[in-house]
């Protein structure tokens, strides 16, 4: 018998390779004759291209192909792919959308050749009229795409196929109550306006794809999350029958919604077909900021108060900046769109959120799926309305809470949500009613909270197979994808309980869609659930087929026999296997199209709080932060110790898209797309303290009481820093990132001294 | 091409590099090296850290001829024979990753400063270790491994 295997802080069972740089990376794979692509991209954000002309490139030294859209063609008939919508071209044709847009690729056996070749083509343009701001672009007579052209992959955008001569990619709609009256009947009204900015993943293992293709089939070896998507969306491409399209991943460094979807893919399998053999491409750093981003928004919020400090009605107007390509960004309109009054119990609502297309690179999903956006409203404008209130901003949060069994916006009612729990945690963590020390002359400090939620994705299948060998070591074939948060060794603790065996014992497979079943995706903090629940089903099947050989070997039921013993007494020697299998797809109630209400609008809630603690120089705007304390329900954690790390991790990263990052972009052109400029978070940019709390939970639908955390840290980081920063100096920042210059602005403003723009 | 004769992690190699050739694709591309890898390109993220003449250096930035006469330490030397360095086992006890891919970064760097300074403060810690980039934000952890390593070395040494 071994000892519990959930609640185990077993270190990830690839930590010795990830410790002496063994670990597998597609970064690293190469394979014989392999050809190195170099892509040749846009200069302009928004034009007709007039005409290619590579053949400076095609005599150069070492070249093998040059590609254009047109010889994509001759190997993909309809060349348009994308997760929402089939709006993205393998190779720009016609036109280009955005700068840094794909136009053509080289192909060498040395990558520098490649690269070198690349720079030698050029490209014409008739510059067309571009649009950048999202809430612009809602009503631009200029027009990034002339049809929608929705995927058919969600039934929900069906009704857009067809609609011209719009930007505005998907319109989300919910209403709740009589928002006019309650706002009419109101004691005090309050709006504001806040803006996030465009940032991008930056994994350090940059977006990489090979494929080995031939007319018998494709191999496609990729830093991917979204291995069966890309099996099932490059054999609509290429219009063949699944099992000709294998995918295989390894290890990804880092992925963080980066590397869902399509990405690559479409583009090396195309080429590959092309060439007749394996063609490799690895994005630089600089390329990515090119391929996906996350989305910057703008968030017009207005809230009703009642006289008791109740919020009676709340109004949410949200444009979400996709870019040029709608990625899975309609996906982000909505289904954190229904989120975006927060996690209040509130009568009355009306959302309205707005996929907007423009002239930028496409945005997609950012760990958190578009929620730190709406937090960083929701938190922001709630804090303003409690200091407006003369309440104490955790009271007033604590008045308005959701409470279990309350319904959502949507009418879908809380279940297994801890929201107070972790809010009073935060607020106890800080001392909240205890004094604190503000500091005095020109170095002031503050604190502040938020608290956000999150609704998980639904409905989205995964299937799993525990094979158990003759002599009792089990293997887990499991589609989900390792980058980092600790899933294969999560995956691994579930088989084991259930196996009740040790977790290290057991191997899990990486992903190959040749041999793992499939699973919709490694996002949207999905997998330990989702994945979860299948491959506790497998293995429960395992379990039960192994009594079953026992019972065949003739052993009383409940016997207490060494399993390599069963197979020995039922084959007669080590020999023969049993096999599990499970699968989980999660209720759901798909939103009434005109209401946007639904009674079930996911298996489960994520909740996570921050506080902050934070010191400003009142003469130069700097802001540092002292303390970030984080409080989370993650549900029953399967490894405590890897949820804590994924919810610091994803506290430091929302902490650089708070503090310091920004793509810069003038006229289309982005400024700043490498690390010399633009700057994720380092050690020296953390606070002296982080802490992370877990509230103790249980979700009772989960596999073993747990659910998702991937994202849980992102949520209330951004808003509980600029609720610290009023708290300190008594200005507010409504637009990240919270820069001193930003800052300096709003303190001379208040002073009555405002800086000139520019 | 230029010859090229150096020290790789404790014993002599001879190849030949070009003049464009960076010493992270020569530990790649020629000895089949993969622990040092490229991910910015502009030695700002510290993934391609290797140590040279005692020096960490950014491999991607650093012209493989110029290795020369040199004596390079990868990652791969902490672990002769499947045995790990307490700076490795350090990094495990510690939860001092997720996704790998910056890992051996940080533990040549953190060899490098406990190899010069065998207890250091926690602001030396964090001095050293302010060019690497970790976009998984392991850094808590990473400190605290850092010090668990410099009381593992310590207690290494009075063993033997």
């Amino acid at each position: 018998m071994s000892a519990r295997q959930i609640g185990r802080s077993l270190p990830r069972l690839e930590a010795r390779a990830k410790v002496t740089g063994r670990a597998e990376y597609v970064h690293n794979l190469r394979l014989p004759g392999m050809l190195y692509g170099k892509i040749f991209r846009s200069i302009v954000p928004h034009g007709r291209i007039r005409g290619v002309d590579t053949a400076a490139a095609r005599a150069m030294p070492g070249v093998e192909l040059v590609a254009t859209a047109a010889d994509i063609r001759t190997v993909v008939a309809d060349p348009y792919y994308g997760p929402a919508f089939h709006d993205q071209p393998i190779l720009a044709e016609e036109k280009v959308r955005h700068v840094g847009e794909p136009i053509a690729v080289v192909l060498a056996l040395d990558p520098k050749a490649a690269e070198a070749a690349a720079q030698a083509i050029e490209a014409e343009y008739d510059e067309l009229p571009a649009v950048y701001d999202e809430v612009e672009a809602a009503i631009s007579p200029v027009h990034v795409h002339d049809a929608l052209k929705p995927a058919g992959t969600f039934p929900d955008l069906a009704h857009l196929a067809g609609r011209r001569d719009t930007n505005v990619a998907l319109d989300f709609h919910l209403r709740r109550g009589d928002p006019e009256r309650a706002f009419a009947e109101a004691s005090r009204v309050f709006a504001h306006t806040f803006r996030t900015q465009t940032v991008m993943h930056t994994p350090l293992e940059p977006l990489v794809s090979i494929a080995d293709a031939s007319p018998d089939g494709v191999t496609i070896y990729t830093s991917s999350q979204s291995p069966s998507f890309v099996r099932i969306e490059i054999a609509r491409l290429l219009r063949w029958p699944e099992n000709r399209v294998r995918v295989k991943t390894a290890f990804l460094g880092g992925g963080f919604g980066a590397k869902v979807y399509v990405k690559l893919e479409a583009l090396v399998t195309a080429l590959s077909l092309l060439a007749r053999r394996p063609v490799k491409i690895s994005l630089a750093m600089e390329e990515q900021f090119f391929t996906i981003t996350k989305h910057a928004t703008t968030f017009h919020i207005r809230s009703a108060l009642d006289r008791e400090g109740r919020i009676t009605a709340r109004r949410c107007e949200v444009y979400w900046n996709g870019g040029a390509y709608a990625d899975i960004g309609p996906r982000v309109a909505q289904k954190s769109g229904f989120s975006a009054a927060g996690p209040y119990d509130i009568e009355n609502v009306s959302i309205d959120s707005y996929e907007i297309y423009t002239n930028l690179p496409p945005a997609g999903a950012l760990r958190g799926f578009g929620v730190p956006q709406l937090v960083w409203a929701y938190e922001s404008h709630t804090d303003l309305i409690a200091r407006s209130l003369g309440l104490d901003p955790v009271e007033f949060r604590r008045r308005n809470l959701l409470r279990e069994g309350r319904p959502q916006a949507t009418g879908t009612l809380m279940r297994d949500a801890r929201l107070e729990a972790v809010l009073d945690r935060v607020a106890a963590r800080l001392d909240w009613g205890g004094s604190f020390a503000r500091g005095g002359g020109t170095k002031r400090r503050g604190r502040g909270v938020a608290i956000g939620f999150k609704a998980s994705i639904a409905p989205t299948t995964s299937v799993a197979i525990v094979n158990i060998s003759a002599d009792g070591s089990a293997t887990l074939y499991c589609g989900t994808v390792d980058m980092g948060q600790g899933a294969t060794t999560a995956m691994a603790q579930i088989v084991a309980e259930t196996l009740d065996i040790d977790a290290e014992t057991v191997r899990v497979l990486a992903p190959d869609t040749d041999v793992t079943p499939y699973d919709m995706s490694t996002l949207g903090s999905r997998s330990t659930y989702h994945m979860g629940l299948a491959v506790k089903r497998a293995a429960e099947e395992a379990r039960e087929r192994l009594a079953a050989l026992a019972a065949e070997a003739g052993l009383p039921p409940g016997s207490n026999v060494p399993t390599p013993e069963i197979f020995r007494k039922r084959y007669g020697m080590q020999a023969g296997n049993v096999v599990g299998t499970g699968s989980f797809v999660p209720a759901y109630t798909p939103p009434d199209h005109a209401s946007g209400l639904t009674d079930n609008a996911t298996p489960y809630w994520m909740v996570g709080a921050a506080g902050a603690e934070v010191e400003v120089d009142t003469e130069t705007g700097a802001v540092t932060v002292l303390r970030l304390v984080l409080a989370a329900d993650a549900g029953t954690p399967i490894n405590p110790k890897i949820v804590e790390t994924q919810l610091s991790g994803a506290a430091i990263m929302q902490l650089g898209f708070t503090m310091q990052e920004r793509m810069e972009f003038a006229d289309g052109q982005l400024l700043n797309p490498s690390f010399a400029e633009y700057k994720i978070p380092a050690i020296s940019d953390l606070p002296a303290r982080i802490e992370v709390d877990l509230v103790d939970a249980a979700e009772q639908s989960g596999p073993y009481g747990a659910k998702g955390v991937g994202e849980t840290g992102t949520f209330a980081v951004s808003p509980a820093i600029a609720n610290a920063i009023h708290d300190a100096v008594g200005v507010r920042v409504s637009e990240l990132p919270i820069t001193a210059e930003a800052v300096y602005r709003a303190l001379r403003l208040a002073a009555g001294d405002p800086l000139p723009q520019g | 091409m230029t010859r090229v004769s150096f020290t790789l992690n404790g014993r002599s190699v001879t190849t030949e590099a070009a003049a464009s050739e960076s010493l992270v694709e020569l530990l790649r591309d020629r000895f089949a090296l993969y622990g040092a890898r490229e991910s910015c390109g502009q030695g700002l993220c510290g993934c391609c850290t290797v140590i040279l003449d005692e020096r960490p250096v950014s491999g991607c930035l650093y012209p493989a001829v110029f290795a020369d006469g040199a004596s390079v330490v990868t990652i791969e030397a902490l672990s002769p024979g499947g045995g790990l360095d307490p700076i490795q086992e350090a990094f495990i006890e510690a939860g001092a990753f997720q996704c790998g891919f910056c890992t051996p970064g940080f533990i040549l760097m953190a060899k490098d400063l406990l190899d010069r300074h065998p207890e250091p403060s926690e602001e030396e810690i964090r001095r050293q270790l302010s060019g690497n980039l970790c976009r998984c934000g392991a850094y808590p952890e990473i400190v605290e491994a850092v010090k668990l390593a410099a009381i593992k070395r310590r207690t290494t040494r009075r063993q033997t």
